[in-house]
């Protein structure tokens, strides 16, 4: 959580097992679809990120955590619990199988990168996709280094509000 | 997207550009000066403050508004974090009010009742109203602008917090101006404003802390 990029990786990739099964517990507890739970556990996990300046050093992680982990998973519950009751009405008058509505109700972190406008999208997908470096990137899309973080940070929050506003 | 896709796009983004109490303490430290600033180039200290300072009320008003403030600027600094229960950061706040509760018992027993309105009242008791929400406002707006970037587990609370703190610091300031310093005044109409602006902070951070 210092800036150092391998050991945030690795702290990031160490929390994810946990925060998925928590995003299960809750998702078979509250009747929503398990494929939400992968969603709900992107979502969190850019919260993290998004709010580690919160994180007092001195303070357990913990407590912290899991603050953010209730916070984040009734909110997207409350939201996704709306939108499935929505979803079922428009299935009952479609007569439409309800695996479909599933799929297109679902919060999926590629279409809200698509929402995404340029440079931004082309950032997210050039690093997150191809595993490209930020230095790479810029190279290719003629941007300083430090323009394409400015970039990238503004991308994550705005996918951080897509997920919020629940559209 | 991956989450081990996601996870790549956060570490690049890796450094924290700044903790939360910092951003806090530093924004509410502009605010309060340019409250100051604003009370200077108004309406000025009150030209007989070299005289009065050393009298007991107006030495009251000026420490207990004082110790309102350090207090609520205390609590301020760590709202915003997850997992940091402000409920419990609330239990020094009684004793301003207690503070203020024995001061009233006194001028009560010190002063006749006939003068007791006219010292409710006093001068200024509209424009005290007026002008302590004034001078919380730039403090307010750069706690909640700053808070923002927290993550309160209330909102309401956290917003509520950074009006109790931008209003004592405004009282504070404001008692080197105001002329009215008897404690039945400012019981009343410094606790009245104060409240005021308590009660924006709680209503904007509502809506404007969710995140």
């Amino acid at each position: 959580m210092e800036g150092d990029a391998r050991a945030y990786e690795a702290f990031l990739t160490d929390l994810t097992p946990y925060l998925r099964a928590a995003a299960r517990r809750r998702s078979v507890a509250f009747g929503a679809p398990p494929g939400d739970a992968e969603d709900m556990v992107q979502e969190v996990l850019l919260a993290v990120h998004l709010k580690r300046g919160t994180w007092d050093p001195e303070r357990p992680l913990g407590p912290w955590l899991s603050a953010i982990l209730r916070n984040k998973l009734i909110d997207s519950l409350r939201r996704r619990g709306h939108r499935v009751t929505v979803a079922i009405e428009d299935v009952m008058d479609l007569l439409a199988a309800p695996e479909t509505a599933d799929e297109t109700n679902r919060l999926d972190a590629e279409q809200l990168v698509a929402r995404l406008g340029e440079p931004q999208r082309d950032i997210v997908r050039s690093i997150s996709l191809n595993g490209a470096s930020v230095r790479e990137t810029a190279a290719r899309l003629n941007m300083s280094e430090g323009a394409v973080r400015v970039a990238l940070h503004r991308a994550l929050k705005a996918l951080s509000g897509f997920y919020r506003s629940g559209e | 997207m991956k989450t081990e896709e996601l996870i790549s796009l956060l570490k690049e983004d890796a450094p924290v550009r700044q903790r939360l109490p910092q951003s806090l303490r530093r924004f509410l430290a502009l605010g309060a000066l340019a409250s100051l600033g604003l009370l200077l180039l108004t309406v000025g200290l009150r030209p007989d403050l070299a005289g009065k300072i050393a009298t007991p009320r107006v030495l009251f008003k000026i420490l207990t508004m004082l110790f309102l403030a350090t207090l609520a600027c205390r609590i301020v600094l760590s709202a915003g974090q997850p997992g940091v229960d402000l409920r419990r950061r609330l239990k020094l706040l009684p004793l301003p009010a207690l503070l203020l509760v024995a001061a009233v018992v006194l001028e009560g027993t010190m002063t006749p009742a006939e003068e007791w309105r006219s010292r409710w009242l006093g001068l200024h008791a509209a424009f005290c109203l007026f002008f302590i929400p004034v001078l919380a406002g730039a403090p307010l707006s750069a706690l909640l602008l700053t808070l923002r970037q927290g993550a309160p587990d209330d909102p309401g609370l956290a917003g509520a917090a950074a009006g109790l703190a931008a209003g004592s610091v405004a009282a504070a300031l404001y008692a080197w101006h105001c002329p009215d310093d008897s404690p039945f005044f400012v019981a009343s109409w410094y606790m009245l404003a104060i409240l005021l602006v308590t009660a924006a902070g709680f209503g904007i951070g509502r809506r404007l802390l969710r995140w």
